[in-house]
């Protein structure tokens, strides 16, 4: 194939021009034609985000796995010095491919499962899936800013028109909590450029800030980063927005959202602040650990199956932040390997809770048990994802945690043994959420002649599947992508820990 | 004799627009009360023919009647942004004015004198000519406050707009003096000798006064007190002339006075800007949270927002009042976009004012809801709409100067300013639908539109324009 050009401007703007397109056809449609175009939204969503996913997929074959440095950069000068400047390294082309995955499998669960305000719903989707991607290419801090703001919007939207009782709630609580975060970073991204002359991310990689300086900078980003991760103890936001956003909410809050805290620090944070990095090292270290123990804990007497996974989220963020502060290239690779693998794994499972959810309506595990009975198909998918999650040998959920501790054990042996020490509870909140929902009798008479997967919904489970098995016993599939820009960035944060 | 007809060609737009305003009023006379929409459209008319004068001479500089007034960029870019907002107001009001039965061919005329006043406000070079353009406008504007005479609300707001100008004025009066004692002269180049030598006293404490007089004007705290009780009480259309033209014509008088005259003074007023700054703000975003009148939440948006400006402000040079133009063209824009929406606020019995009543509008209206939506979500600052650049700039003049902890302050309260942006949008969005609005006319869906266009994607190839417009005009003081 050629290379073609532009690509990653085609990758990000596809799914705008989609969104616009079905914008147009909502404004203008009357009587009769808005309920064609509801009913034809959804192909159309689908259709865009699997171009998208096609032509990223196109930009991978184009990307030279070898080079470390930014490729298929795109530069246009825009004003007040900034410009519009796009480009990837493994780091983040590997994110852009879990983005891009991720979107068509969010249209097909939505398929008929969301029934109001269907076109709205596909633009706000559409709309979201722009910017995430913009936010991983983005090569001008600015518009890196630009594009990590903006994704509040949709997303305030989804939760607020599609969620559930509490939504309101939750939508703001989201909003309000990141955008806090955000605007002290954005302070420190004026500052910055003020004192580099330059909104270049790449000319600010290798840009030496004084010491002084470096460490407030590292202060206001970590907290926008932080809260988007979410680290213990800014997460308590993302209970609320999982347990009231929609179900293809959840999986793009859980897949991609909290993935772009994780990129922010491996992009900026760690080669733009070295010295302040290896200084707040400790506090991130014993952050992570707290996340790791204390939400497992808390997950543990969840009894709403969403607020479960969503605790267990923010323990499995735990371990990408231990890997990235690690500042080690096994840690990092670990890290970046953490974040795709939660990024499928936490994914899946927010669509087996809504598999249940679409047939029952509620999220209480208390109603549930026994459901192996009626869902074979089901149960044994659920079985492989709580598996994988827990970070069982074989899945890709072990690779990412063994990665990380082993960073860690190369920085601090407790370290590594308090993140052990997580897995084991994630074993037991896991398997008890399994135990109590799969197994047992069935106590709830509701549950009698319960439906097995629908043919939809194993087209949905299937590449998950695929991908979580894969990863597992081929993690090299990842991992050399993003090997030779994880190998620069440790030389540019930690030159005397390089190994 | 040539140097008074070069002066008369100089103030041709301002002298157009008066004896406009003078023949229309006979006309009005004459026709009596049926010419109100007439009239209306016509000195709309002559405001854009006005703006094109302007525009024509955008880039020159001159002086004219002895020093009194002056013709530079800032003058031009403030005049044209006051012209075009006071047409637009005038065009998207008279539906609103007809359907309240309050169509006079008055209004038209008053704000045709208040935009002449404006335009002298923002040429002045003497403190004389300041004061006589600043009550030119005053005094018509407190008339077009009470316009609905007949309404106890309309009485009551411009009673009190009227004392506490009135008040402001005095201030304003005795600054004025006290500079004029210790300068020895009322033209800006004098003053601007006489505070460049050693620091006076008597010069700070006049400069302090005079602030305070202006400050009223743009209802910076602590002189707000007449601004939600005249947005709320004032006819829509007025509100929305309150809103735009005065605060730009007074802003870029500040600015021009601060940077010019008193440069030199810079350590001195900087203090008290940042002071109006930080309590607008702060006053602005929390006095809003509470309310339930969509007038009243532009009041308190607009104090807050006028704090946003004077960060700028206080930030001064080339770098803080380019920032500052192009915030207050933006907020300009935003604010008849909004205002626009708001007079399409209108069910079958009448005008609608509560915030509740935009419930469930994406339903409703889903074009109106769209373009309300962001415009709100851009007065909130938040990216990638243009909004979001003009609190960008502003951040970037001060820290840039120094003002880092200004800044921080900005910034964090704007995500207090973004709760209740955002809680209309949420009524917009989430609540379930009301009785719906009667169909907007072409001139508010126009307006609106544009607005909102302009927020998003017309911002990134408009803003770049407007950018090198507000650098030229801020660098004019230099």
């Amino acid at each position: 194939m050629t290379t073609l050009p532009h690509i990653l401007s085609l990758i990000t703007f596809m799914p705008l021009l989609g969104a616009l397109v079905l914008l147009l056809f909502r404004i203008t449609s009357r009587g009769e034609d808005a309920g064609i175009i509801e009913r034809n939204a959804p192909s159309v969503a689908l259709a865009t985000s699997l171009i998208t996913f096609g032509l990223s997929v196109w930009a991978l074959v184009d990307f030279n796995v070898a080079d470390p440095g930014f490729q298929l950069v795109e530069d246009i000068p825009w004003f007040a010095g900034m410009s519009y400047r796009m480009g990837v390294d493994g780091i983040s082309l590997t994110l852009v491919l879990l983005t891009t995955f991720l979107m068509p499998l969010c249209f097909i669960a939505s398929w008929g499962v969301v029934k109001e305000r269907i076109t709205e719903y596909m633009i706000a989707f559409l709309l979201l899936e722009t910017l995430m991607i913009g936010v991983f290419c983005a090569l001008d801090i600015m518009l890196f800013y630009v594009f990590f703001e903006a994704g509040l919007i949709p997303m305030f939207i989804i939760i607020g028109v599609w969620g559930g009782p509490n939504r309101v709630y939750a939508a703001f609580k989201f909003f309000l909590y990141t955008l806090l975060g955000s605007v002290l970073m954005l302070i420190a991204i004026i500052a910055m450029i003020l004192v580099a002359k330059t909104t270049d991310v790449t000319v600010l990689l290798t840009y030496d800030f004084p010491p002084g300086m470096q460490t407030w900078l590292w202060l206001a980003f970590f907290a926008s980063f932080a809260v988007k991760m979410p680290m213990w103890p800014v997460h308590t936001w993302l209970p609320d927005a999982h347990v009231q956003a929609p179900t293809a909410g959840s999986v793009i809050l859980a897949g991609v959202l909290l993935k772009m805290g994780g990129y922010g620090f491996i992009r900026f944070s760690l080669p733009m602040f070295p010295d302040a990095s290896h200084a707040f090292a400790p506090l991130v270290f014993v952050l992570s650990i707290i996340a790791i123990i204390y939400t497992s804990l808390v997950a543990f007497r969840q009894t709403d199956m969403k607020k479960l996974i969503a605790y267990s989220s923010v323990a499995h963020m735990g371990f990408v932040t231990l890997g990235i502060f690690s500042m080690n290239f096994i840690g990092l690779q670990g890290a970046m390997f953490q974040m795709i693998s939660h990024g499928v794994v936490s994914a899946a499972l927010f669509l087996v809770v809504g598999v249940i959810y679409d047939r029952m309506h509620t999220r209480e595990i208390a109603a549930y048990g026994g459901l192996v009975r009626y869902m074979p198909v089901y149960s044994a998918i659920f079985m492989l994802f709580t598996m994988a999650n827990v970070g069982l040998p074989g899945t890709s959920g072990f690779i990412g945690e063994f990665l990380t501790m082993t960073g860690a054990y190369l920085v601090n042996s407790w370290l590594a043994f308090g993140a052990a020490f997580g897995v084991i509870l994630s074993a037991v909140y896991a398997l008890t959420l399994y135990k109590k929902t799969i197994f047992g009798v069935i106590t709830n008479p509701k549950l009698e002649g319960i439906t097995d997967l629908s043919r939809r919904e194993i087209i949905i489970f299937v590449p998950l599947v695929v991908a979580t098995i894969l990863f597992g016993i081929w993690p090299s599939l990842v991992t050399d992508i993003t090997e030779p820009a994880v190998r620069l960035l440790v030389e540019q944060a930690a030159p005397t820990l390089a190994q | 004799m040539t140097s008074f007809v070069s002066n008369l060609v100089l103030i041709a737009p301002e002298a157009g627009l008066a004896i406009t305003a003078l023949v229309l009023l006979v006309a009005g006379a004459v026709r009596g009360e049926r010419a109100g929409g007439l009239i209306s459209w016509l000195s709309a008319g002559a405001l854009l023919l006005a703006a094109l004068w302007v525009m024509r001479d955008a880039g020159s500089s001159a002086q004219a009647f002895n020093g009194a007034l002056v013709f530079d960029q800032l003058a031009s870019f403030a005049k044209i942004a006051v012209l075009i907002s006071a047409a637009l107001v005038l065009a998207m009001g008279n539906r609103f004015l007809r359907d309240e039965n309050i169509i006079k061919y008055e209004y038209a005329i008053l704000v045709l004198l208040a935009v002449v006043g404006m335009m002298i406000m923002v040429s002045a070079n003497d403190l004389l000519s300041l004061y006589v353009g600043l009550e030119l406008q005053s005094l018509s504007l407190y008339v077009l406050a009470a316009f609905n005479r007949n309404s106890l609300r309309a009485s009551e707001a411009g009673l009190k707009y009227f004392v506490l100008g009135g008040l402001a004025s005095g201030l304003l009066l005795y600054g004025i003096s006290l500079i004029y004692g210790f300068a020895g002269t009322t033209r800006f180049d004098g003053v601007a000798a006489a505070a460049g030598g050693h620091m006076n006293m008597g010069l700070v404490i006049g400069l302090v006064f005079v602030l305070s007089g202006l400050a009223f004007k743009i209802s910076a705290v602590p002189f707000h007190m007449w601004t939600p009780d005249v947005y709320e009480g004032a006819p829509t259309p007025v509100t929305a002339f309150f809103a735009t033209a005065p605060k730009m014509a007074a802003i870029a008088l500040i600015a021009r006075l601060l940077n010019g005259p008193f440069a030199d003074l810079a350590g001195q007023w900087q203090q008290v800007v940042i002071g109006l700054s930080v309590l607008s703000m702060t006053l602005g975003y929390f006095g809003a949270i509470m309310q339930r009148n969509i007038k009243r939440l532009m009041a308190y948006s607009s104090i807050a927002n006028m704090g946003y400006a004077l960060i700028a402000m206080a930030a001064g040079g080339v770098v803080g009042v380019s920032a500052l133009l192009l915030y207050m063209g933006l907020y300009l824009i935003t604010t008849l976009g909004l205002f626009a929406c708001i007079l399409a606020m209108r069910q079958g019995e009448g005008m609608v004012e509560r915030i509740d009543d935009l419930a469930g509008l994406s339903r409703t209206r889903p074009g109106l809801a769209l373009s309300f939506s962001l415009l709100m979500m851009s007065i909130a600052g938040l990216p990638p709409l243009a909004g979001f650049f003009g609190k960008l700039y502003i951040f970037m003049a001060a820290v840039d100067q120094g003002l880092l902890w200004l800044a921080i302050y900005g910034a964090v309260l704007s995500v207090v300013g973004a709760f209740y942006y955002l809680r209309v949008v949420k009524i917009i969005w989430f609540d379930d639908p009301g009785p719906a609005f009667v169909a907007p006319s072409a001139t508010l869906s126009l307006t609106a539109g544009a607005a909102a266009f302009f927020m998003l994607p017309g911002a990134l190839w408009l803003l770049p324009a407007l950018e090198r417009w507000a650098q030229a005009a801020a660098a004019a003081l230099s």
